[in-house]
């Protein structure tokens, strides 16, 4: 190994051609894959067995902590920090802390989902080595790829390069770290 | 057996968009609007006509900030005036962006790919311009951080068991919440205009928004999740955020808001003025950018009958209301009703009714729905007819309250119409901004529309 190299990419036509190879790549024994496509492929989903993710996790959790937030704020003010007695109803009203329960739950979930949603995918990550790619800049218009990275066991520049050859790609390029 | 074809009975669906799209083509028609085109004329009047109206409204707020709100029309009763009006008004015409973008997705109605970027921005535009209505009504705008708990040296804090504070929680989730389902929207498109703009400024500042997205699977189906249960969290809140919104009135006890039945008729209303806007807005922009094959005559004609749909909902409100009235057996409910419609308002009553009742049961037919022109032309009455019909509630009820004595007619002065022309050019302003520096139109999304975005699994 002289260079570093991140892993060898192949770029294919069309969806149906991707979710291929993905699954030949998989059944050869390769697990460290990435594929970049243009817009979600269900079936690459499958192919890459990437189906659990825990982002409703996430936003389970933010709803709860929102809507206790929301509900506990709404008790500290109106029951312990500023009691007012009106008509001698009781400073426990719940019924009123309802709605803002119900949006703090929404608000809460959301940003957890967001945030979830860019944590669980290392975003925001300005550089990423298939940028060095220049081929890839069509990954967010018309093309699909596929990539074996290094750190596959099975990885070997040539050995991996000449295996997606023969899964009929337009191009395999080798991917700089 | 394998091989055998499938026999359906059902007609092939009308496709939601026109045939012979590729992938690059969609790519390249919807993002040269933003990267290279020429900016049209029609641009650059509709951006102008907006810049000029937004400069009435900015003249307009500094008279108010100067002179205090006594330059509205405001007097007592009638202390909500235009401002609640336009605030109801514009706040409505926000929720048709949220069902299309959520609901719509929930129930894997495709056709909303092409127009469910402009509608979500439309939804954030129209609640900016709702909120600057109740912080401007605020009388001194500058301290509107006192409608939020936090730890004060005055020793106050906001009443929880008002629907007025219900709804600063429930406005501001909202404008949140819209903000952030649309930017994840955005993500996918940013990237394809960073990795397609030729200007360097252009490319770092797409570039920046992208946050560095590359389409890779691993964050697809997280993302696909991830868009789910947000169309999922919106959902119930946007139903909840014009429920709370009508909660205003119906936690009152004056004549005419006092009523249970509220929260969906308001509900039904808002989406039937926010799709009229979509309309007003997408049959312009298809035209003018030629994006007749992606917002395509089926676009319309589904928008269309969903404004039907909810006419008649609203209509049936009308005439809901106007049965409580009678049936309550109650004198001021009764009185508040015939007032309505024989009042000092009845002139406006009777004009809504004309464009929310009457108008709407044009859409049954097939040929109006297929005219875009004449769709447009449909969709200003349907603007103009929800504008009355929250005028007519919140003036209408308040000048004649329970205080015989108190009674005095609503006079709109010229900052009031200042003020509302205003924020319709600030709308304008921010939506032609928009058309001009992000897509209109989600790229990914339509880009799953095409038949060749199915996998073709072997047969074996």
């Amino acid at each position: 190994m002289s260079r570093p190299v991140h892993g060898v990419i192949a770029e294919f036509d069309s969806p149906t051609a991707l979710v291929e190879a993905a699954r030949a790549v998989r059944e050869k024994g390769y697990r460290k894959l990435d594929a970049y496509s243009p817009f979600p492929i269900e079936e690459l989903t499958d192919a890459l067995h990437l189906h659990h993710n825990k982002l409703p996790l996430i936003v389970l959790l933010g709803g709860i902590v929102g809507g206790i937030s929301g509900y506990l704020l709404q008790y500290f003010i109106t029951v312990l920090y500023y009691p007012i007695n009106i008509g001698g109803r009781p400073l426990h009203s719940w019924p009123a802390y309802i709605i803002i329960t119900f949006e703090c739950t929404i608000l809460f979930a959301a940003l957890a989902a967001v945030l979830g949603l860019l944590g669980l995918c290392g975003l925001p990550m300005p550089y990423h080595p298939v940028f060095n790619v220049p081929r890839f800049a069509l990954a967010s218009r018309n093309r699909f790829f596929l990539c074996i990275e290094a750190t596959d066991p099975l990885f070997d520049l040539e050995q991996t390069a000449g295996f997606l050859k023969t899964l009929e790609p337009r191009e395999v390029s080798e991917v700089a770290d | 057996m394998a091989d055998e074809l499938q026999v359906t009975d059902q007609p092939a669906p009308e496709k939601i968009i026109a045939s012979g799209y590729t992938f690059g083509s969609i790519t390249d028609q919807i993002s040269t609007v933003v990267l290279t085109r020429k900016t049209p004329v029609f641009w650059m009047a509709g951006f102008g006509l907006g810049l000029v109206l937004l400069l009435l409204f900015l003249l307009a707020v500094g008279m108010l900030l100067v002179k205090g709100t006594g330059i509205w029309g405001l007097r007592t009763p009638v202390m909500w005036g235009f401002a609640i009006t336009n605030f109801v008004w514009w706040i409505g015409i926000g929720h048709a962006g949220t069902l299309i973008s959520a609901i719509l997705l929930l129930l894997n109605q495709q056709w909303r790919n092409s127009i469910n970027r402009f509608a979500e921005a439309m939804t954030l535009f129209a609640v900016a311009c709702a909120g600057m209505f109740p912080l401007l009504h605020l009388g001194r705008p500058w301290l509107f951080y006192w409608l939020f708990p936090y730890p004060n040296t005055m020793g106050i804090e906001p009443n929880f068991r008002s629907p007025l504070v219900w709804d600063v929680f429930a406005v501001s989730t909202y404008a949140t919440v819209s903000l952030l389902f649309w930017y994840v929207g955005l993500m996918p498109d940013l990237a394809t205009l960073r990795d397609r703009a030729g200007n360097p400024v252009a490319r770092f500042v797409y570039g920046l928004m992208a946050m560095g997205w590359r389409g890779s699977a691993k964050h697809w189906s997280v993302y696909e999740t991830a868009s789910l249960l947000l169309a999922g969290i919106a959902t119930p809140l946007v139903l909840s955020v014009h429920t709370v919104v009508s909660f205003d009135f119906t936690i009152g006890i004056v004549p005419g808001w006092h009523s249970t039945f509220f929260p969906p008729y308001f509900v039904a209303g808002a989406i039937y003025s926010g799709f009229a806007m979509v309309l007003a807005l997408a049959i312009p922009l298809r035209s003018v950018y030629g994006l007749k094959g992606l917002i395509t005559d089926k676009h319309l004609d589904n928008s269309a009958k969903v404004m039907l749909a909810t006419g008649l909902i609203v209509g049936y409100a009308y005439a809901l209301e106007a049965f409580t009235g009678w049936y309550s057996g109650n004198v001021y409910e009764h009185a508040a009703t015939v007032n309505r419609m024989t009042g000092p308002y009845g002139v406006q009553y009777w004009f809504l009714v004309l464009c929310n009742i009457v108008a709407p049961n044009f859409l049954w037919i097939r040929k109006i729905r297929r005219t875009p022109w004449l769709l447009f032309v449909w969709s200003l009455i349907v603007l103009v007819g929800m504008w009355l019909e929250r005028y007519v509630i919140i003036v209408g009820s308040l000048a004649t309250d329970n205080l015989v004595s108190s009674w005095r007619v609503f006079q709109a002065t010229r900052w009031d119409w200042a003020t509302y022309l205003g924020t319709i050019g600030l709308f304008l302003f921010l939506f032609f901004l928009f058309i001009r520096m992000l897509p209109m139109i989600s790229i990914f999304e339509v880009r799953t529309l095409l038949p060749q975005a199915k996998v073709e699994e072997e047969r074996g």
